[in-house]
């Protein structure tokens, strides 16, 4: 944590936290604090005065069958985008680990979708989903299928988890390799000559040895879909229609600023908060400690 | 390779190559829209080989932009994008890099107290504070300023326990050493420190410039100054005119440039790239 040698007492340290500090305290404290105080609040529809109300703002938001609705609708959005990431990145990884003279090539040509910002993977999807000029849906056409998702909230669902998955298999692909190629080679080397066949080796070998990775990925995956995945839902389908891609990071949106609830908004980010720091606490406690090597 | 199975072998190249594709064809249909005209990209079936229009749709994105009210010179947009991207990557990269400094090398009250502070910001995302850093924001005059788009982003737990793990590993006898020779602080951090900590830097500018040139919700909020758009929420704009009057050449031609230069900057450097990513995560 601190250095054996270090240099003598002074102001110097101070002024070096202090940008940071000051940012922090500026940009992160005082507005989580505001939340958390407006979150106790109930203003009028003018915005002129406002009351103290204690928890009233979170009764009603539990009471709230739409808030429950977006709440199970984000859980089903990012256990999909995280499974089907991940299972599709694990087939890559495993495939390009296995092909050892072309795993750069192959690494570079598919790590790229990582730097594509989400609104964009989310125009991109649109475009190929447009239901009068959508490429694939002249595809599914001829196969007598008519897509349209702005009237099917089910297809929606579904553009937006293809649009969120397809820049987060890059990232899951890379994590997965690298700790493919940290497996030693002996190890797959022995069971080689036990006569176990690639599937058999890497069921028994590579998957579990890979298992720290897998649940690492697993949190950043659900982080990302409930946090990051705010500027898809934005540009495909705004929460719709009839809010069925309404997830809790857009509600909070659209709640605070285009219905300019404020409190429910601040009870939405008080509740999303406890949600980061409960997986923060999972990430750091448990998942390097608990997932031991076999 | 443990053994030689040509067909598995075969099969592992097929299933990668299909990856590949599935993962690059969005790509290709975008630059096959972009380089079409206008009338063509309202036929169905859309093309699947691209067309000659591509250097005459980039001149009207840069100079002109999309059609209608969020008919804006692109350009304009990128250059927005860039500065606000290198200011938030050069920010955190300084800012990280004295308080880690300052965590590591010194022994001083509340030492500890404001590492925790640091630390907790990692729980507090932006997504869910927007409302009350928007008020910030605003009571302190920065929307549509740089300022506002960059400096709330600035402070991060990841790069400065990033750079704290670096300067652990760096062997004591060199600052037993500065000292002999009389260095103070900031001549050993200037001299010694950064300089060590260099890949460390790229690998984190790398990832930071991509984290910075893709934010959408923060700017979406903060500007209302058109002059002020980036190029990633000028694509919101223009997906919303599509409803009427559909340009999709324009925007598939914006969205190609708007990612251009942070999938340029993963490939060409990859290693660093993958440096960054690895360890700011871990």
């Amino acid at each position: 944590m601190l250095k054996r040698v270090h240099f003598k007492p002074s102001i110097l340290p101070y002024l070096l936290v202090t940008p940071q500090i000051i940012i922090t305290v500026v940009f992160f404290f005082w507005p989580a604090s505001q939340a958390l105080y407006q979150s106790l609040l109930v203003e009028d529809a003018f915005g002129l005065s406002s009351k103290f109300v204690w928890l009233e703002n979170f009764e009603e938001l539990f009471a709230d069958e739409l808030y429950f609705d977006a709440f199970s609708r984000t859980a089903f959005f990012s256990f999909m985008v995280a499974a089907s990431s991940m299972s599709i990145a694990l087939v890559l990884a495993g495939t390009a680990d296995r092909v050892v003279k072309a795993t750069l090539a192959y690494r570079t040509m598919l790590i790229w979708p990582y730097a594509v910002a989400p609104v964009i993977a989310g125009a991109l999807w649109l475009f190929m989903f447009d239901p009068t000029l959508g490429i694939i849906v002249y595809v599914l056409d001829a196969f007598g299928y008519e897509w349209n998702h702005k009237l099917n909230g089910g297809e929606a669902m579904f553009l937006v988890i293809v649009a969120a998955a397809w820049k987060q298999v890059s990232y899951n692909f890379l994590f997965f390799l690298a700790a493919m190629q940290s497996i030693p080679k002996s190890l797959i080397e022995a069971a080689a000559i036990d006569g176990a066949g690639p599937g058999r080796r890497f069921w028994t070998i590579i998957f579990p040895l890979i298992t720290p990775t897998t649940f690492f990925l697993l949190v950043v995956n659900i982080v990302y879909a409930f946090f990051e995945t705010f500027g898809i839902v934005h540009a495909v389908t705004q929460g719709g229609p009839a809010k069925a891609t309404e997830i809790l990071v857009y509600k909070v949106f659209n709640d605070g600023f285009i219905g300019l609830d404020l409190g429910g908004s601040a009870a939405q980010s008080v509740i999303l908060m406890i949600i980061v720091i409960i997986i923060t606490v999972i990430q750091f406690r448990y998942i390097e400690k608990k997932v031991e090597y076999q | 390779m443990i053994e030689n199975r040509p067909i598995v072998t075969l099969f592992s190249h097929v299933v990668l190559i299909l990856g590949v594709l599935l993962v690059a064809f969005p790509i290709w249909i975008t630059f096959v829209a972009a380089s079409h005209d206008a009338i063509r990209i309202t036929q169905v079936p859309l093309p699947l080989l691209p067309g000659d229009q591509f250097f005459i749709n980039l001149k009207t994105t840069l100079m002109k932009g999309g059609n209608g009210a969020a008919g804006r010179p692109i350009g304009l947009m990128l250059m927005n994008s860039l500065v606000m991207a290198m200011m938030i990557s050069v920010g955190k990269i300084a800012v990280s890099l004295l308080s880690a400094f300052a965590i590591v090398y010194f022994r001083f009250p509340f030492r500890m107290g404001f590492f925790w502070m640091i630390f907790i910001t990692l729980m507090l995302p932006v997504e869910v504070r927007i409302l009350p850093t928007y008020e910030v924001v605003a009571q302190l005059g920065m929307l549509d300023t740089y300022w506002g788009l960059s400096i709330p982003l600035i402070a991060s737990a990841t790069a400065t326990f990033m750079f704290r793990q670096t300067f652990l590993t760096i062997p004591d006898e060199l600052l037993e050493a500065a000292r002999i020779d009389g260095a103070g602080p900031m001549r050993f951090f200037f001299d010694i420190l950064v300089p060590m900590s260099r890949t460390n830097i790229a690998a984190l500018f790398v990832i930071l410039f991509i984290y910075g040139w893709n934010q959408y919700l923060w700017p979406l909020l903060i500007t209302t100054d058109q002059s002020m758009y980036t190029v990633v929420m000028g694509i919101k704009e223009m997906l919303e005119d599509a409803e009427q009057t559909p340009a999709w050449h324009i925007i598939m031609m914006t969205s190609l440039l708007a990612m251009l230069p942070p999938v340029l900057v993963v490939i060409f450097m990859q290693n660093l790239f993958v440096k960054g990513l690895t360890e700011t995560e871990k």
